[in-house]
């Protein structure tokens, strides 16, 4: 037998009963459709935390440091916290309500029609800033522990603060004056990952910050190892301000891995089994109703026979036509999930993840259960005797 | 001599019952290429289960069955359903055509089992249409045909892939005098082209056009 032949006889075999296949079909639909979405919407979900945790947050650290009056964190203990295993970098940061806005004024009048006066934060930052920042010297370089001890005036400006001012090549050492008093430009930082207001920013050296109320250390950035940012978060203040850390603020990312459990355990475990019964009350369905057709075809399988068909060419129809039920359904019940899955995404603003594995994988699983299904009809046709058939 | 079509040996067939049913005993029978043979009897006398049998569609217990030459008793299940796709062509009294498919996809089925190509299966079935005079209603759903009609293109679909034996089981069991005629006079053309046919039938005005009368009583046929 021809397989074109045999397909061509398994379709008009279901076409002879439209509405009846139809309806056959729609139980795998409801259980590929329940599978796929299940799936589909965990990995999605699965995925959402994973984003909002991507390695650049699942690194950070970040220390707040309140106001005391003694100092809680001195600008060297961050070499304390640089020193623990597991971190990358770490940098101090002084940042005060007076110096958020602060007039900054460019002396390399390059146009003179352009404003140079802008209104700028002004921060203070210990030398581990650009490594801390994600950031690189996008000009010059960043002020070392000895323009910090000689009080060097000298300043760096983050790369968006450095254009408005109009200052891009450091050659002719451009100055900026903070209110009147003039700081030699040594550095432009840019290309920020984390704290990327400090673009805008002007950062001064610790000991020049002084008299802009910079004096004190309001937070620490530290960049840890991908899996040493718990670790960090509970060492980190100890490193800082020993016997102090309970006044110290620690914010670190959840963790990610007990947050994606939980969303997987929820979702998963309850749909998939969903998914799952539905998917066996849709294999039985078919295999019912295949019986069925078996059994109102005898007639049929007779003349088969009669026409030299074997055994093995009517189980194998009858196994296509189940198949291809479960087929149908595995398809239409894919699409429909996918569907879904992409609508659940545009109302939660989710980036849907379609693993193309799945999408293949769902009319697979449909033909399967339709096979899965028709063995048992399939036999019993078989085994049907001609004589008995035709009678 | 040429080998004859039928050859029946001593053919028994029994079915097991409490006592064994006997529906055919020592049945002995020649049928040689265009005879036109009519086997009548009353009911329940074996007429059915001795065309089962020509047909192989069902094992004697007992005897031998030569088909064109070849013993077929011994035969294994595969190889008696090849001869049966390829050397028999059934006629039944309920036609059995399927009802989805049109009048020559119905014809056209009788060569979907067998091992000659795909190519060339449309024209072939045509011309078994033409063959009953019925190719005006390829494309007809058996049930907009008539009674009739739906007989011609059973037989259509016998005749395609020239079998050795056309094996009729009440051919005109449910058609009217007119279309009976119509039917036996397709028989008597095939039976002229060197069709050989074996009909079951209890009409006598069936058994009346054969060449050849076999009546069956109880499983023991005699010739008439
Ligand atoms: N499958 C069977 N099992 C038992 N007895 C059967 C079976 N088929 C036929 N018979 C018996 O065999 C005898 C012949 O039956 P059958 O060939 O159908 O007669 P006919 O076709 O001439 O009416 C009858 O007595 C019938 O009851
Ligand atoms: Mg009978």
């Amino acid at each position: 037998m021809h397989p074109r032949d045999l397909l061509n006889e398994a379709v008009a075999g279901l076409m002879a009963r439209p509405v009846r296949s139809a309806l056959t079909v729609l139980g795998t639909v409801l259980g590929i459709t329940t599978l796929v979405i299940t799936l589909g919407v965990a990995a999605t979900a699965g995925n959402q935390i994973v984003g909002r945790f991507d390695e650049l947050t699942a690194t950070s650290v970040t220390v707040e440091v309140p106001e005391n009056p003694v100092p809680l964190v001195d600008w060297a203990d961050v070499g304390r916290v640089t020193r623990l295993r597991g971190v990358v970098s770490a940098a101090a940061l002084a940042e005060a309500k007076e110096s958020a806005n602060l007039s900054v004024r460019s002396n390399d009048i390059v146009d003179p029609t352009r404003v140079t006066d802008q209104t700028l934060t002004v921060v203070a930052g210990s030398p581990g800033l650009p490594a801390a920042v994600k950031g690189r010297m996008v000009e010059g370089r960043f002020f070392d522990a000895g323009h910090i001890a000689r009080g060097d005036k000298v300043v760096v400006l983050g790369e968006h603060a450095a254009k408005l001012l109009g200052i891009t090549r450091l050659t002719r050492a451009p100055a900026v004056f903070i209110g009147t008093q003039a700081y030699t430009v040594i550095g432009v930082l840019g290309d920020l990952k984390r704290e990327k207001n400090l673009t805008g920013a002007v950062v001064l050296p610790p000991t020049v910050g002084k008299r802009y109320g910079l004096s004190t250390v309001t937070r620490v950035l530290v960049n840890t190892g991908l899996g040493a940012v718990e670790l960090i978060a509970k060492q980190a203040p100890a490193a800082l301000s020993p016997g102090n850390e309970a006044l110290l603020q620690v914010i670190s990312p959840p963790s990610p891995t007990r947050a994606r459990d939980a969303v997987e355990g929820d979702v998963n475990a309850l749909f998939l089994i969903l998914g799952l019964v539905s998917l066996v009350v849709g294999a039985v369905g078919i295999a019912n109703v295949t019986l069925v057709t078996v059994m109102e075809r005898v007639a049929e399988i007779g003349l088969r026979r009669a026409l030299g068909a074997a055994r093995r060419h009517i189980a194998a129809q009858f196994l296509l036509e189940s198949t291809l039920t479960g087929l149908t359904g595995g398809v239409i019940g894919a699409s429909g999930g996918i569907v879904v899955i992409v609508a659940i995404c545009a109302v939660k603003q989710w980036t849907p993840v379609l693993d193309v594995r799945l999408a293949l994988m769902a009319p697979a699983a449909g033909a399967v259960v339709g096979l899965l299904a028709g063995l048992y009809p399939a036999l019993r046709a078989a085994r049907m005797e001609p004589v008995t058939a035709l009678r | 001599m040429p080998e004859p079509v039928i050859l029946l040996h001593d053919l028994t067939k029994e079915f097991p019952a409490d006592p064994p049913v006997r529906a055919l005993s020592a049945v002995n029978l020649r049928v040689e290429k265009s005879d036109y043979v009519a086997i009548i009897g009353p009911s329940g006398s074996g007429k059915s289960t001795l065309l089962n049998t020509l047909g192989l569609l069902d094992r004697p217990t007992g005897g031998g069955y030569r088909l064109d030459g070849i013993e077929t008793t011994a035969l294994k299940d595969r190889a008696r359903t090849v001869i049966r796709g390829s050397r028999i062509g059934f006629v039944f009294q309920s036609f059995h055509l399927l009802p989805h498919r049109s009048v020559l996809e119905n014809v056209m089925l009788a060569e979907v089992y067998g091992a000659v190509p795909r190519a060339g299966r449309r024209e072939r079935a045509m011309q078994a249409l033409e063959r009953v005079r019925l190719s005006h209603r390829v494309g007809f759903p058996p049930g907009r045909l008539s009674g009739g009609e739906r007989q011609r293109a059973a037989i259509a679909r016998a005749l395609l892939g020239e079998p050795s034996l056309l094996l009729c089981d009440e051919p005109t069991g449910n058609l009217d005098s007119r279309n009976t005629d119509a039917v036996l006079d397709l028989f008597d053309e095939l039976r002229d082209q060197g069709m050989t046919i074996v009909v079951i039938t209890h009409e006598t005005e069936v058994s009346d056009r054969a060449g050849r009368r076999v009546r069956i009583t109880d499983g023991v046929l005699t010739e008439e």
